[in-house]
């Protein structure tokens, strides 16, 4: 956690030079940028900086927005500018996490007990065909169909400042479904690979020649084992949903952090890309640590010392 | 051929499996088993032993069907007409008992649940505790281990408990695939006691089916001798091994090393048909030295030619000769011990693999003279190899030295002199994983003579093909992959390439443990041909006792990192010193058990 | 061997490799067969319907989407091939370097890779973007740098491995060099695991640098890339659907098509890597 830090301040601070000339643009006067980098703090050095953007971050306190800064106001707290979009991607990563989980285990199983059969090839084409799109092109496709096409379902997903985005469910419905054929497809098929790989097991054959039912071997001997891949994938596929948030927000113009964050970049405001990334990166290391706890709890050789 | 109490526990009529495609992979295999009797199924691989085991609880691998014959097992029928659903009587009338017990156990359930899945799978579900109780105890477990998970116990205790689970139900037949295979050889001898004693006071039939026929012949009452899908012989244990009718039956007894009265070996040329190249006639004719026209043209007949003993061979009658092949000629131990060519002395070496670091040699000290043969035998695990790593400048030592013709030698081999490193030579365990699958056969021989010896590369090139004849291979098989050849045909590339440096001291780290009995018997005769004709020393590693009876001058016994024993062969495996000699000497399955008493008091 | 073009006797097998070639030939050639200028206006207004001068019609800025379509598959396809091909070349160096080394340099290499595998790839790019502004020097590098730890830990892993072989140790025995080993004995025999997934990075490539150029935060314009053109288009995509749905249908034509490929190679080489009960006919 603390080398993803370090890795983001470097690639947003130390690698161009200047952090104020990058928020100024080219054009700039030296004379602006020398000021601007004095209420910034970039004339003290990179390490000061970022013990001080660290420290603020553990407690909370994001800092300002650089460009809000150059643009001449006092106080902009980075925090009020994404504390509404923050919210907003958690409602929409949060929906299609509640709809990918137990859809992408129970698929992925399915294939994975009729291997070789017409449902395993149906299920492993389509989704090597999702995995394969980005999310710009399903979320593009799915607005001629059901837009353009059919007229069925708005092509945007706008939220008021401070709105609440589940007061139009029908908004949300194209991009949820964009970011579920994508972060799907992919949990079906690690599923998929992942219970193969137990059924060719030998106490599952041993299970088998036990006479064991076959809906109690696929139950307690099959399912069970694969059960802990299964949750590293699925938390590897929640890692992506929250890659996939930024393009599809980009799509649906979905005023989530995803877009916040590209505006940044877009305007170069370096305070705030940083500090966005940080919290993404946090995120998405609490996802791997709760999935390593699941999975402990599940392999019951994990469970003790070596 | 019937047993005179009338019913069989197992009855086996003119069962016939196929490949999809049509090939056939078991042909017309037909045998009985009693109650309380043991069955053993004995063949190399590729015989169709496992099929046949796997048929008798009515399964088949993908892509193989039985497509004849009937199975009867305890009166219910199996396979054939008015079978029933196979899956019902598993478990509860016939079991099956697996190869690799560590895989064969659900890592996510205590071994209690497992018992109870069996019991619940064919009885009413409230049955319980005193039923898991009872199987535990039938292997000598205590009830204890009924809460703890597969990878905490031992590979023995896991093998019990896949045992308890295929006899919780009480059946009257259990099916044993090479159930001791994976143990080393004190626990291999624990399993098989527990065996003998189920099938005594049980009353169980069991088939038993392995490779390994000193095994077969320690537990069986009789024994069934499979090749390419087909029974070729069959009778009783001691009638088999003392008087084989059919003459593969015969190879495979002169094959195996054995360790209480060591012979020449004799090794089956060439290698096993595999599925798909059934010849017309008798599938082991193109490897027969006896075979006459008659026998290539068509299969021969099952003929009973003793009460109880069958054979698939027309000329069983005129082949069928009492005596066993001449003893091991050994140079004599009297003569004033020659120079030694390595010296080893107080050697410590550390196995370092992730986070584990644990001492693996512990002040060992030895020395291989100019000319001899020294085993170093060990269970897995004991550092034998390490040793052997460490002579070849593979592993690093912690301390002690390795003294070469009087010279230390440096710990990695890239520091070592040229000579030196041309002089020690390894051969590996795994002849699949020994040979570069990349190179051609004639490129991996031709580099250690353009490295070690610099030879120009016609030189070269033409020294490959005297190589491949020196261990007799032709030498067409220069232009071949590793893929295409056969395990033995490898490890004799392998061997060439070693060769190839014409070194003087030549290690060999278990170098036969990975082929069928047959090609271990001829890889070992060509090491001591080998031996002869070039004055190699040689430091041999392995586990086998018999094959230490049939090559070593002397052995070292190595026991958890130390040697605990050193000695002349003859010495060593007639009367052991030590207490850890005396327990390997005497699990060691061996042919011919009461032939000479072991030496044990 | 006769084995290596086996994947095309799959049907997705077959199907894939026709899209693939399809996909770039056009990629290849259509700069040199469109009809109009890709980046200028050809002087129809905006977002007019299909014609016969503008079979896909026109963009935003009275573009020929049609030529614009031929000539923007090199971008992405030639970024993804580049950032791909650099990152092998990444990762094949740290992966022999800690598989074949088993020294300290092992540990730190791989947890350098940890904490970089645990970090979004799309964040990454954008923050590098944010950082040192967005070239096509960026863009490859910062897209090689991603897919490098992934690499570098299968080829890791392949070749502590393989050095455990004979055939390697052998070599070691006989005091060859170190070069000469990873050369002659380990990289031959790692390529089949390491290049198993191939397909599976460039089609990553593609999207990631597809994504960020639809974002607008890549190519810059006046660029016919395909992500850029439907990122364009997109706000107005009920007045030309054609300008939106033809670039988007290329990038999926051509993905998908480099998945069948990769999906057929990986089992027909997972096929032969199980000859299980049938020996190989021996000499």
């Amino acid at each position: 956690m603390l080398a993803a830090s370090v890795l983001i301040f470097t690639a947003v601070q130390v690698l161009p030079g200047n952090a104020a000339s990058a928020v100024l643009g080219r054009n700039a006067s030296p004379a602006a940028v020398r000021i601007l980098s004095r209420q910034m703090g970039l004339d003290r050095p990179a390490s000061t900086r970022y013990a001080h953007w660290l420290k603020g971050f553990v407690h909370g306190d994001l800092g300002d927005s650089a460009v809000a800064i150059a643009q001449g106001s006092n106080h902009a707290p980075i925090w009020h500018l994404i504390s509404g979009p923050l919210k907003n991607s958690a409602i929409l990563a949060a929906i299609t996490a509640l709809v990918m989980i137990p859809l992408s285990v129970a698929l992925g199983t399915l294939a994975a007990v009729r291997a070789g059969r017409p449902t395993d090839h149906l299920i492993s084409l389509g989704s090597l065909a999702a995995v394969s799109m980005p999310e710009f092109v399903v979320g593009s496709l799915l607005v001629a169909v059901f837009f353009v096409g059919l007229h069925l379902l708005p092509p945007v997903a706008i939220v008021p400042p401070g709105g609440d985005p589940l007061s139009h469910p029908k908004q949300l419905v194209l991009p949820v479904v964009t970011l579920l054929f994508a972060s799907m497809a992919a949990g079906i098929r690690m599923v998929r690979a992942g219970t193969f790989e137990v059924l060719q097991t030998e106490y599952v054959q041993t299970a088998r020649l036990n006479g064991l039912p076959e809906r109690r071997v696929i139950m307690r001997y099959a399912l069970r084992n694969a059960l802990a891949p299964s949750v590293q994938v699925l938390a590897q596929n929640l890692q992506y949903l929250v890659g996939g948030v930024i393009v599809v927000e980009a799509v649906f113009a979905y005023p989530g952090i995803g877009s916040q964050l590209v505006n940044a970049v877009q305007i170069r405001d370096v305070t705030v890309v940083q500090s966005v990334a940080m919290l993404i990166a946090v995120v998405y290391v609490l996802i791997n640590l709760v999935a390593d706890f699941i999975v402990m709890l599940l392999v019951p050789k994990l469970r003790e010392p070596a | 051929m019937t047993p005179e109490d009338g019913v069989a526990a197992i009855r086996v009529e003119n069962l016939c499996l196929e490949l999809t495609g049509g090939e056939p992979v078991i042909d017309d295999v037909s045998f009985e088993v009693a109650p309380g009797e043991i069955l053993g199924i004995v063949g190399e691989s590729g015989s169709g032993k496992t099929t046949v085991a796997l048929a008798l609880l009515g399964f088949t691998r993908p892509g193989v069907s039985i497509t004849g014959g009937s199975i009867h097992v305890g009166g219910q029928t199996i396979v054939g007409q008015g079978a029933g659903t196979p899956r019902s009587l598993r478990g509860k009338v016939i079991s099956y008992v697996p190869q690799d017990p560590g895989g064969a156990l659900n890592p996510s359930l205590r071994v209690g649940d497992g018992i109870l899945d069996v019991l619940r799978a064919h009885q009413a579900r409230t049955v319980g505790e005193d039923s898991v109780r009872a199987a535990l105890s039938r292997v000598e477990l205590s009830h204890d281990f009924r809460r703890s998970y597969p990878h905490q116990l031992s590979g023995g205790q896991q093998q019990r408990v896949t045992i308890a689970m295929a006899t919780v139900c009480e059946p009257p037949v259990a099916v044993l695939d090479e159930p001791t295979t994976g143990l080393d050889v004190l626990t291999q001898e624990k399993v098989l006691a527990e065996l003998l004693r189920l099938r005594d006071e049980e009353r169980m039939a069991m088939v038993y089916v392995s490779h390994d026929l000193a095994v077969v012949a320690k537990i069986a009452d009789r024994i069934l001798v499979m090749y390419a899908g087909r029974v070729l012989e069959d009778g009783p244990t001691d009638d088999v091994i003392e008087l084989p009718r059919h003459p593969y039956t015969k190879a495979l007894v002169s094959a195996i090393p054995d360790f209480h009265n060591p012979r020449a070996l004799h090794g089956i040329t060439g290698v096993a048909v595999g599925v798909g190249e059934w010849p017309t006639g008798c599938a082991f004719a193109p490897r027969c030295e006896h075979r006459l026209n008659r026998c290539e043209e068509a299969v021969p007949e099952l003929l009973v030619t003793a009460p109880q003993h069958r054979a698939r061979c027309w000329r069983w009658q005129e082949l069928t000769t009492n005596g066993h092949p001449a003893a091991v000629v050994r140079p004599s131990e009297t003569t004033v011990p020659p120079m030694p060519l390595l010296e080893v002395s107080g050697l410590e070496a550390r196995y370092r693999s992730g986070r584990t670091d644990r001492p693996a040699v512990q002040r060992v000290s030895f020395a291989v003279e100019q000319g001899r043969c020294v085993a170093l035998v060990g269970e897995s695990g004991s550092g034998k190899s390490t040793i052997g790593r460490c002579i070849a400048g593979l592993h690093v030592p912690t301390a002690g030295r390795i003294l070469f013709e009087g010279d230390e030698l440096a710990g990695h081999a890239r520091s070592r002199p040229l000579q030196i490193r041309r002089r020690i030579q390894i051969v590996f365990q795994n002849p699949f994983e020994s040979l570069n699958p990349r190179h051609r056969v004639g490129s991996s021989i031709e580099r250690p003579l353009r490295v070690l010896r610099r030879l120009p590369r016609s030189a070269a090139e033409q020294e490959v093909g005297q190589l491949l004849e020196r261990v007799r291979l032709p030498k067409r098989l220069e232009e071949r992959f590793p893929v295409e050849l056969s395990g033995g045909e490898r490890q004799r590339v392998a061997i060439a390439r070693a060769l190839a440096a014409r070194p003087d001291l030549l290690i060999c780290d278990e170098v036969t443990s990975a082929l069928d009995v047959s090609v271990q018997a001829a890889v070992l005769e060509l090491l001591q041909e080998l031996r002869r004709e070039l004055g190699l020393s040689m430091l041999f590693i392995t586990h086998n006792l018999g094959v230490v009876a049939c090559i070593a001058d002397s052995v070292l016994v190595m026991d958890r990192g130390s040697i605990c024993e050193t000695g002349p062969v003859g010495t060593v495996l007639s009367a052991p010193s030590h207490d850890y000699t005396r327990r390997l000497l005497e699990a060691a399955p061996c042919l011919r058990e009461s032939a000479v008493g072991v030496g044990a008091p | 061997m006769s084995g290596r073009l086996r994947f095309l006797r799959t049907p997705s097998g077959a199907v894939g490799f026709g899209i693939l070639v399809l996909v770039l030939l056009v990629a290849v050639l259509g700069p040199y067969v469109a009809p109009h200028s890709a980046t200028a206006p050809i002087g129809a207004p905006p977002f007019t319907g299909p014609s016969t001068s503008a079979p896909l019609g026109t963009d935003f800025l009275g573009r020929d989407v049609l030529s614009r379509l031929l000539s923007g598959g090199r971008s992405v396809i030639g970024l993804a091939a580049a950032a791909t091909g650099l990152a092998y070349l990444m990762g094949l160096a740290i992966g022999l370097a800690a598989g074949y080394s088993r020294s300290i340099v092992d540990p730190l290499l791989m947890r350098t890779v940890d904490v970089m595998l645990a970090f979004p790839p799309l964040l990454f790019l954008l923050v590098l973007i944010a950082g040192a502004g967005s070239s096509v020097g960026v863009l490859v590098l910062g897209v090689a740098v991603i897919q490098a730890p992934g690499i570098s830990r299968i080829v890791r892993t392949a070749t502590l491995e393989v050095s455990e072989r004979g055939y390697v140790e052998a070599a070691v025995a006989r005091g060859e060099r170190a070069v000469a080993v990873i050369t002659r004995e380990v990289l031959p025999n790692i390529s089949a695991p390491v290049l198993v997934d191939a397909g599976l990075r460039f089609t990553f490539s593609i999207l990631i640098i597809a994504s960020v150029n639809f974002l607008g935060l890549g190519l810059q314009p006046p660029s016919s890339d395909w992500a850029r053109m439907i990122g364009e288009n997109r706000a107005y995509i009920s007045l030309n659907i054609l300008a939106v749905i033809a670039p988007a249908a290329m990038i999926a034509i051509l993905t998908i098509g480099v998945n069948l490929v990769g999906d057929a190679i990986a089992r027909s080489l997972g096929r032969s890597y199980v000859p299980r009960g049938i020996r190989s006919p021996a000499a």
